[in-house]
C-alpha cells in the first residue's frame, strides 16, 4: 500500500524552458497538420509571440526532471504497475517557445478500490511562467495494479 | 490546413453539432519510439517488448498522452488553441501497437458567457473507446 502520509506533499518546483526544436519534434511525432506548431513565423500570423505549446505539453514539461517518475519513485511504487487514469488540464495565458516555465506539484489523494488491489494517486501540477503569469493547471490521475 | 479555419460563433452552434473527425495513421513501434523521446515519456513499457512482457503484457501498448496529444489536435482544428479552456479525458483502454485511432467529438452543451462543452474519444480502427473527455471552450 502506498504511504497516505504523501497526500498533501508538495515536490520540488522545477523550472524549464520551452524549446522551439522540442515543440517541433512533439508537432512531428504526433503527425500534427497545423504549421502553427512547427513554423515560427505560422504562429507569429497566427497571433503567438512564438510557437506554441500544444494542450498537452505541460505534462512534457514537467517530465524534464533528473527522474521524471519522481513522485511515482518517491512513493514507492513499482513504475511496471503503473497506468495513466486520467489527465485533465486547465488553461491560462499561452506557453510559447523561449517561455521559462515554473511547475510544482503536490498529491491531491490517494485512495483504494476492490480492496486494495488498485490504488490511485491523483497528482495536481500548477504552472507560471518568467513573467508571473499563470499557465493554468494539469492533474493527473495514476492507476497502481497491486498483486492479489 | 492552419488554425482558425472556420468562422465559429456562440450563436452559430448548436448541440448536436459535430466535429470534422480525425484519423491518425496506424501507430507504429517508430510512432512510439518518436513519441517517447519528444514528449519525455521514456517508460519503457511503450518502448521496450522485453519490459512490457515482463509487467504481464502481450506486448508494448500506446501511450495514453500520445492519444491524448490526438484528441489535443482534434481540437484545436475545430476552434483556436486560444479558445480552449478545460481538456480532460479517461484512458478507459489500452491502445494496441499497430491501432488505427480515428478521433471524434461533438457540441453537447451550451452555458452562459460563450461557452460550449465537448464531448470527444478517441477509438480504434474496431470501434472500441480508448479515451472519452472532454473540452470546455470559448466561441466568440
Amino acid at each position: 500500500m502506498i504511504d497516505r502520509a504523501f497526500i498533501g506533499q508538495s515536490f520540488a518546483p522545477l523550472t524549464v524552458e520551452v524549446e522551439a526544436g522540442r515543440l517541433r519534434a512533439f508537432a512531428r511525432a504526433t503527425a500534427q497538420r497545423d504549421p502553427i506548431y512547427s513554423d515560427t513565423a505560422a504562429a507569429q500570423a497566427a497571433g503567438y509571440r512564438n510557437i506554441p505549446a500544444p494542450l498537452t505539453f505541460l505534462f512534457t514539461l514537467d517530465l524534464e526532471r533528473d527522474d521524471p517518475f519522481y513522485f511515482i519513485n518517491e512513493m514507492k511504487i513499482d513504475l511496471a504497475r503503473v497506468l495513466h487514469g486520467e489527465q485533465a488540464f486547465t488553461y491560462g495565458a499561452p506557453i510559447c517557445a523561449g517561455d521559462q516555465v515554473t511547475l510544482i506539484s503536490s498529491v491531491e489523494d490517494i485512495y483504494d478500490k476492490k480492496g486494495g488491489a488498485m490504488e490511485f494517486v491523483i497528482l495536481k501540477t500548477s504552472a507560471q511562467n518568467q513573467l508571473g503569469e499563470d499557465l493554468g493547471t494539469m492533474t493527473r490521475t495514476i492507476v497502481v495494479r497491486n498483486p492479489s | 490546413m492552419s488554425t482558425a479555419v472556420n468562422d465559429l460563433t456562440y450563436a452559430g452552434v448548436a448541440v448536436g453539432d459535430t466535429l470534422p473527425p480525425l484519423t491518425q495513421r496506424a501507430i507504429s513501434r517508430t510512432t512510439l519510439a518518436l513519441f517517447a523521446g519528444a514528449s519525455g515519456d521514456h517508460n519503457p513499457i511503450h518502448i521496450d517488448i522485453d519490459f512490457a512482457k515482463a509487467a504481464g503484457m502481450p506486448d508494448v501498448f500506446a501511450h495514453g498522452m500520445l492519444n491524448m496529444a490526438y484528441l489535443g489536435h482534434l481540437v484545436t482544428a475545430w476552434v483556436p488553441q486560444t479558445a480552449v479552456r478545460e481538456f480532460s479525458t479517461r484512458f478507459v483502454a489500452i491502445t494496441q501497437i499497430h491501432a488505427v485511432v480515428t478521433c471524434t467529438g461533438r457540441v453537447v452543451e451550451k452555458h452562459a458567457g460563450n461557452l460550449v462543452t465537448l464531448e470527444i474519444q478517441a477509438a480504434d480502427q474496431h470501434g472500441d473507446v480508448k479515451l472519452a473527455g472532454q473540452a470546455l471552450v470559448a466561441l466568440p
